[in-house]
């Protein structure tokens, strides 16, 4: 990982906090119930193209949201178990997603950054092989 | 865009009502920030997802809340939880799972919301008029609020939905407002043989293709007979709100938003999508995974909750015939309606024909149906849709035809003949 000329921001930044980890770009939305399960950190959905494959720790690049708002719990609590990706990196906000970031923050003190960036970043995070997320929402990758 | 907040919301933030009600107003404005929102707004009614155990994380949250003292301060419903409190013998899970989630639900209940365990609380004597402001979690619900009643509720998750309900307070932001509601791409039916049409099988099928295509635009559908029922909007819902993220559309003629096209459009431009008798195929085969003339090992209806019209059909269809012994047949209704079938003396009936009717929870996120010998049946796209991961079923989609006829033969069968030349 080389730092040098500008490095990307996310255009916004819905949780702040900092995270580094192996990238994991999901091919596919993912609903984080009924798709992914909390204690192993797994992708659970028969349909999902990546299924089995584990989120724990990873710095996750996810387009847009997806299905059930028991979502917000389910991520809520991976965090909580720490299963859950280091951060998400999408393209539009979602607000179940959020909400699981947001109360486990606010219940344990823990957070999972999610960063909103353009077309051209998402692409380049979802190419790399690392990712690290400054509170401020720079990305290095 | 900031979020300016009222007197009345710095207070609830500050601390002045109590830790329980400021930790609400924080979250609320946390996601208001995040959702662009400019204010804060008044709600008429909420819905609760969060009463559905999924782990420690969910008890934490509601406890934090109702030990402070927290109540509600606008009508609350209560979605499904993880247990039949009706009929506690069917569950199968394990002792500490069950005590986690009663006290999840009896946590809720603390804090004034109504027992009423339903994903389907549009179906229950007081729900929303067009044009209320509401706060629903509950994916099939949110959706159905929004289409079918008119009502304003953006897609919220658990959390949200109960902090909404302790403060009487949403962000301004979302489908809450007309520019998210408008129509952004249209899907038309025309094409679609009018055979099927007629049928409520076509309907969780159109759901699901259109749901995978979508992602978070609003569609308007075009080509379907005026005058579609609610179940039928349901089941396009619901299945719109699994395969993708669905939480509006509109179908022209039929929902309140969409007397024409035009209005559905509120003049967005949009492209128009054709949507064909072969593409609701594919959309059945996606919802399949075993084959028909398979041993039938469970029949499961009613996701979301069975409403009474589909109370009616079923006893119709079964006709005093009696199903399979070795066919576990069941069916998820709400306590309210199930009380309805029974002063109508359905209930009954259903039980001598072998159903065993579920309440307060559903067959997909808690265990309560018996050892299955065999493939799984629904004529549900939510349940088809989440019953392979969810409890590692092989699951064939049909209408609800099939499912009672393959009930009393004990085999899976299908009516092919409505799909003979899609």
């Amino acid at each position: 990982m080389t730092r040098c000329g500008l490095m990307p921001e996310a255009d916004r930044v819905l949780v702040a906090g900092e995270a580094s980890g192996l990238v994991l770009a999901l091919d596919e939305p993912l609903s984080f119930w009924g798709g992914f399960e909390s204690e192993a950190g797994t992708i659970i959905d028969h349909a999902h193209p990546q299924v089995g494959e584990s989120l724990a720790g990873r710095v996750v690049t996810m387009a847009v949201g997806r299905g059930s708002s028991s979502a917000s719990t389910v991520l809520a609590e991976a965090i909580r178990l720490g299963t859950a990706p280091a951060a998400l990196i999408m393209r539009e906000p979602d607000e179940i997603v959020n909400l699981g970031a947001i109360v486990a923050d606010e219940l344990y003190g823990i957070t999972m950054p999610i960063l909103i960036v353009d077309e051209p970043t998402f692409t380049a995070i979802a190419a790399a092989e690392r990712a690290t997320i400054s509170p401020s929402g720079t990305l290095t990758f | 865009m900031t979020l300016t907040l009222e007197s009345r919301d710095e207070a609830m933030l500050a601390g002045d009502h109590g830790d329980a009600v400021a930790l609400a107003m924080r979250v609320i404005t946390r996601v208001a920030a995040s959702m662009q929102a400019d204010s804060l707004l008044d709600i008429s009614g909420a819905h609760i997802d969060s009463c559905l155990y999924h782990g420690q994380a969910g008890l934490d949250f509601a406890l934090r809340l109702a030990d402070d003292g927290a109540t509600v301060v606008v009508p609350t419903t209560l979605n499904v939880s993880s247990l039949d409190l009706l009929h506690p013998e069917l569950y199968r899970g394990d002792d500490h799972t069950r005590s986690q989630a009663l006290a999840l639900m009896e946590a809720y209940e603390q804090m004034g919301c109504k027992a009423t365990w339903t994903c389907a609380p549009y179906q229950l004597q007081d729900r929303p008029a067009f044009g209320d402001h509401i706060a629903w979690a509950e994916s099939n619900a949110i959706v159905f609020a929004n289409a079918a009643l008119g009502a304003r509720t953006h897609r919220y998750g658990d959390f949200i939905d109960i902090c909404c309900a302790i403060t009487g307070r949403a962000p301004a932001a979302g489908l809450h407002l007309d520019a998210a509601r408008r129509a952004a791409v249209i899907f038309d039916l025309s094409a679609v043989p009018d055979r099927l049409l007629e049928l409520d099988v076509a309907y969780p099928l159109i759901g699901h293709h259109i749901g995978k295509l979508v992602g978070t635009q609003v569609p308007a559908l075009t080509g379907i007979p005026a005058e579609t029922s609610e179940d039928r909007l349901k089941a396009i819902g619901s299945a719109g709100a699994s395969s993708g993220s669905l939480a509006m559309f509109h179908v022209v003629g039929s929902t309140p938003e969409a007397p024409t096209l035009d209005a559905a459009l509120g003049g967005n431009t949009a492209t128009t999508h054709p949507v064909t008798a072969a593409d609701l195929r594919v959309a059945r085969d996606q919802l399949t995974t075993a084959a028909t003339g398979e041993r039938l090992g469970a029949v499961s209806l009613g996701t979301p909750h069975y409403s009474v019209a589909e109370f009616g059909r079923l006893v119709e269809l079964l006709d005093n015939r009696h199903i399979c012994d070795d066919v576990g047949f069941y069916v998820n209704s709400g306590r309210d309606v199930v009380h309805e079938i029974a002063l109508r003396g359905w209930e009954r009936q259903l039980t001598d024909a072998g159903v065993q009717i579920v309440t307060d929870t559903c067959t997909y996120i808690t265990p309560v149906m018996a050892e299955i010998y065999g493939v799984a049946m629904t004529d549900s796209g939510k349940w088809a849709y989440y019953a392979p991961g969810n409890l590692g079923l092989e699951v064939v989609f049909g209408s609800v035809e099939d499912c009672v006829e393959s009930a009393i033969a004990g085999e899976v069968r299908r009516d092919d003949t409505v799909w003979a030349d899609a």
